[in-house]
């Protein structure tokens, strides 16, 4: 021990003088730097050619897909302009054996500082005040308007439950003391407007082209309700309800995620999306409603 | 302990805060205990937080007049403040070197604390006994028990090192071994917590 | 004269336990601190790797890895739990033990005194302290893995009821108090640092060194301990109160009606949301705890190989008092869609992209540094540069999850992975290494091997650039993080291609990585002895022995005359005027 420490730590006499390094040193690196850093946008272009968001299905996605894809026009842009500045400094000044600047007056250091300042304040401040806030708005702070269908999804560790209010429009009462293996919601048995609701385990069907509202509750954890195609996410909290309202605009199936750490089986807590065409979904929810 | 360095302004070159010379002309001692008490505080002010926080999220609140003896809790504050008031008289008899004066004052500022202890214990036995506890109790929302057990006992846990602090500074000062510096800290650390109090004492038991 | 610096520091302890386990010489504290990080990097590098296997090849067996593990990988296949375990651990250990330790801890400790021209710390028995204080708490970290259930299973965010319902998933058994106990440990640690840290940058600076004299690394240092003092009494807190709902039934996190298990869950009246406010509103700051001083010494590694100033250096530390205000009140950022209010959304998007103008002021001046510049392109240069473009890719990434509306489709998934390895995990690592190379000739007299570290850079960054880059279009997929396997859903079958080049990369980068370890301990032993000044750079610790003796300063401390990046002056005798030197070109007398 005390040996190795002795080596870590040994006060020793600086015999050698400096300059271990010369100028010119390292050229070919200089250069490979500056091709690397040119290949990094490069990169970012061709993964994106070939990652790129399910299509959308769902009418406020349009707006999330504008902003995305501004940014990734926009940003895209500046990282390039960026790595290609940087190459040619890396490239420019590793073939040089002197200094070639003056000093930076604090006037210059302020006109260059404008640069980024303008750059950011219009490329991501004016980005998410243009394109951003009013889809976020809409998604969010708007109220789903009047016709539109409300389900509630119920996470649990590891299944969604989808609940229908029936005829009556209203959700029965639930608790968790009626819970059981028959009543995975916990429905109380004595409210009259829980009696025709109906529960679906795993399927959400929904109508095609019609607002709807999700009553989003969770039974134990923290779940993340995710729909990538209709660019639809929203963390599940327990204890509170919230509601997300969107108008799917695609027929077809999907899948339902979930995005929040939720236990085991958080990998596996899949659901499905069906959209279909409101005549056939009003068939169905006929059907089975008893 | 005593000031280690001396700052020579005159010696340091232009500039602001050149070298040796600290922007509030404080020793390190002192500006590391003004730093921990603003670290302090914000751990109180983030229990405080999380207390209004729950109180605000909760349907209702006990009615603190059926709950807390408001005569006892003003006896209790009395003697915290004024606890502090004989702290501030024992640092600057130490500054001055009546060191016979600092041990009478800090034995009074330790009667006082101790007081305020007692009394703190009183009040908890009486909530115990009525049967409140951190998960539940008898005058409303589970929440307002474990708050009021975790915030008081945390500030009651900064009052007992405060003791500690006051008893082994009132043993060096009678033997001599105290410095006026060392006072201040000691002076620094009660007089927070003093304050703390004035914070929790409305929030509590008033409003 | 010149009053000794130092409170109650001990010069020249002698003996081998007090001059290199409980020493209170701040180098050797530094060193301590560096060399436990190293350890723990081992370990947690070695858990995502671990999760890297699994990723590529899902259900894998390893028989000889099932003896490693027996209850996380029983026959050596990987179960879920141990999985949860792994994300959790790899992020704690990397965000708080890794790069906290090596950075501001280990670097931290070692450059403020020796560059402000102190002595030691204000208060040297605290700072070993806090050393001794991260000991138990890694190894209570580490212990976690063995108890029952395992190690903390909830992500290193902890979100409750997860983390505060031992029923919820297995690591919240005893894992998770460990965990909890183990980060209250470092948070105590670290802010006796940051106590230190503060105080000693404030008030010890030796004789001429004013506040626009310092270098940037201590700048750096200095405002990351003032966000580390303001910001960690938020989880301190939240922390307790989670320990509290744990094991002694309140219910801070934990709202009433729940079934988890198979059971009534006995709390009522908490909210999860709260935890997550308190997380965030340390967990934002912490990443400027980290970023800041790996910029801060990327400034300092950039001037010595390009023999000029940084540009800007006024304009640095304006946009790092920007940054340090605005990143206390951004957190929110983290929760757009957790679902706390809209409003409140639309407030913190706003705040998110202001904090990219200093950000981006920051950038500027990095990349401006260049010009003009005759680049000296060694190990620690290439390193510098290399934390330059990491610091664009990921800034720009960030851009997408700062706002709220594009964090919509974004939020959770694997380009959020990407984003903060770009910034916490490539920035940071780089300029660790990049400050490694650097200093490591003044802190163990020997230079490390150039051939093997530039071998080492490139391998590094060709694989960090393989292993993250990849990961923001998964995410631009919508691949989520944090799952044990990408099996079951048909979206996301299709990506499993990409999983195979990330994990190949992480395996180059693992290999480059221990490269690194090899130079490092060889050159200790054997490397080229170095000179005081090996690198010809300006600040203080160059003008003592390599390495320096206790006490930093053999005579008395030195005064300082000028700026810290004094390179390529007009009518100075040579390239470099170190801070010493009078105004009139004489050297300052010893």
């Amino acid at each position: 021990m005390g040996v190795i420490f002795n080596i870590l730590m040994r006060n020793h006499p600086s015999t050698l003088a400096a300059a271990t390094t010369g100028p010119l040193q390292g050229r070919s690196h200089g250069l490979l730097l500056a091709l690397f850093c040119l290949l990094v946008p490069f990169l970012c272009f061709l993964f994106w050619k070939q990652h790129q968001p399910p299509p959308v299905a769902s009418e406020h996605g349009a707006g999330i897909d504008l902003m995305i894809n501004y940014l990734l026009a926009a940003v895209g842009g500046l990282l390039l302009v960026g790595h290609a500045i940087l190459a040619w400094f890396v490239w420019r000044f590793s073939r040089q054996d002197r200094v070639t600047f003056r000093l930076a007056t604090v006037r210059t250091e302020w006109k260059w500082a404008l640069v980024p300042v303008v750059l950011m304040l219009l490329v991501a401040e004016g980005g998410v005040l243009v394109f951003g806030v009013p889809v976020w708005k809409k998604f969010y702070v708007a109220k789903a308007p009047a016709n539109a269908l409300t389900v509630e999804v119920t996470g649990q560790q590891f299944v969604w439950h989808f609940r229908y209010p029936g005829k009556d429009g209203l959700f029965g009462r639930t608790h968790v003391k009626f819970i059981d293996d028959d009543n995975v919601l916990g429905l109380d048995p004595t409210d009259a407007a829980g009696r025709d609701d109906l529960i679906v385990n795993g399927q959400l069907r929904l109508p095609v082209n019609r607002p709807v509202r999700l009553r989003l509750r969770s039974k134990d954890v923290l779940h993340g309700f995710f729909l990538p195609s209709q660019r639809v996410r929203q963390d599940i909290v327990p204890g509170m309800l919230i509601e997300v309202w969107f108008v799917p605009n695609q027929a077809g199936q999907f899948e339902i995620l979930c995005t929040e750490l939720c236990g085991l089986g958080h990998h596996m807590m899949r659901g499905l999306l069906q959209v279909m065409p409101e005549r056939e979904f009003e068939q169905w929810l006929n059907q089975n409603h008893s | 302990m005593e000031t280690v360095q001396t700052i020579e302004r005159t010696e340091a070159f232009e500039s602001p805060w050149a070298g040796g010379v600290s922007p509030f002309k404080t020793s390190w001692q002192k500006l590391m205990m003004w730093l921990f008490i603003i670290g302090d505080a914000l751990l109180f002010a983030g229990f405080l937080a999380i207390y209004g926080f729950v109180r605000l999220a909760s349907p209702s609140w006990p009615n603190r007049a059926e709950v807390f003896h408001l005569e006892l809790i003003a006896l209790m504050t009395t003697a915290l403040i004024s606890s502090g008031a004989t702290m501030a008289t024992a640092v600057e008899a130490a500054r001055r070197g009546h060191w016979r004066m600092v041990v009478r004052f800090l034995l009074l500022t330790l009667a006082g604390g101790l007081a305020f202890l007692g009394m703190q214990a009183y009040e908890w036995s009486q909530f115990i006994a009525a049967g409140a506890t951190l998960q539940s109790n008898p005058w409303g929302v589970p929440p307002f028990g474990a708050s009021f057990f975790l915030i008081t006992g945390f500030h009651g846990a900064h009052v007992s090192i405060g003791i500690v602090i006051l008893l082994i500074t009132a043993v060096r000062s009678a033997t001599g071994r105290s410095r006026a510096g060392g006072l201040e800290l000691a002076g620094l650390y009660w007089a927070f917590v003093d304050l703390v109090w004035v914070f929790i004492f409305p929030l509590f038991y008033l409003i | 004269m010149i009053p000794t610096p130092i409170g109650n520091a001990t010069p020249h302890a002698t003996g081998f336990w007090r001059r290199y386990i409980f020493s209170a010489d701040h180098k050797v504290i530094g060193i301590q601190y560096y060399l436990t990080a190293m350890a723990m990097a081992l370990v947690a590098g070695a858990l995502a790797l671990l999760m890297r296997i699994q990723l590529t090849w899902p259900g894998i067996r390893l028989s000889w890895l099932g003896k490693l593990f027996p209850a996380g990988m029983p026959g050596g296949v990987m179960t879920p739990e141990f999985y949860l375990s792994l994300i959790t651990m790899h992020g704690t250990l990397m965000v708080f033990f890794v790069i906290s330790l090596a950075l501001v801890s280990g670097f931290g400790n070692y450059l403020i005194p020796i560059q402000i021209g102190a002595r030691d710390m204000a208060y040297p028995f605290l700072n070993m302290l806090s050393f001794w204080l991260v000991v138990p708490a890694c190894l209570i970290m580490l212990g976690s893995f063995f108890v029952e259930g395992g190690a903390a299973a909830a992500g290193w965010t902890a979100y409750p009821p997860l983390s505060a319902l031992p029923q919820a998933v297995p690591g919240s058994g005893w894992g998770q108090t460990l965990w909890l106990l183990a980060m209250a440990l470092f948070i105590v640690s670290f802010t006796m640092g940051g106590l230190n840290y503060v105080t000693t940058i404030l008030n010890l600076r030796t004789k001429g060194m004013s506040m626009m004299r310092l270098p940037l690394t201590v700048w750096t240092l200095f405002f990351a301990a003032v966000l580390g003092l303001l910001t960690f009494p938020a989880l301190t807190a939240a922390a307790i109160m989670l320990l509290f709902d744990r094991h002694f039934g309140t219910s801070f996190f934990v709202p009433g009606g729940l079934f988890v298990g198979g059971e009534i869950v006995p709390h009522e009246g908490g909210t999860p949301l709260l935890w997550q406010h308190l997380f965030w509103f340390l967990g934002h700051p912490e990443v400027y705890v980290l970023l800041l001083p790996a910029v801060g010494m990327t400034f300092d590694v950039l001037a010595a190989f390009t023999r000029k100033p940084v540009f800007g250096y006024r304009l640095v530390v304006i946009s790092l008092i920007v940054l340090t205000a605005l990143s206390v009140v951004v957190w929110g950022h983290h929760m757009f869609v957790s679902g706390m209010s809209p409003y409140l959304g639309e407030f913190f998007t706003i705040g998110t992209m202001l904090i990219t103008v200093p950000s981006a002021v920051i950038g500027l001046c990095l990349i401006a540094s260049l010009w003009g510049g005759c680049l000296r392109l060694t190990t620690p240069m290439l390193f510098a540069i290399g934390v330059i473009a990491l610091f664009g890719t990921g800034g720009f990434g960030g851009i997408f999850l700062g706002n709220a509306t594009s964090d919509i489709f974004l939020h959770g998934s694997y380009f959020v992975v990407g984003h903060f390895h770009f910034m916490i995990g490539g920035v940071t690592l780089f300029a660790m290494f990049a400050a490694t190379y650097f200093w490591f000739p003044k802190m163990f007299g020997r230079s490390m091997n150039e051939r093997l570290g530039r071998i080492h850079f490139w391998l590094s960054l060709i694989g960090f650039y393989g292993m993250f880059l990849g990961m923001h279009f998964l995410g631009l997929n919508g691949l989520p993080r944090r799952y044990y396997a990408f099996t079951q859903f048909e979206i996301l079958k299709p990506l499993q291609g990409m999983h195979l080049w990330i994990s190949i990369s992480s395996f180059l980068f693992a290999a480059a990585s221990f490269l690194f370890l090899f130079n490092f301990f060889w050159s200790l032993a054997r490397g080229s002895r170095a000179a005081r000044n090996p690198w010809e750079a300006t600040t203080l610790e160059w003008t003592v022995r390599s390495p320096p003796p206790h006490g930093n300063w053999e005579a008395e401390p030195p005064q300082v005359h000028r700026w810290a990046y004094e390179y390529s002056a007009p009518d100075a005798a040579r390239d470099f005027t170190p801070q010493t030197v009078e105004p009139d070109g004489a050297m300052a007398p010893k």
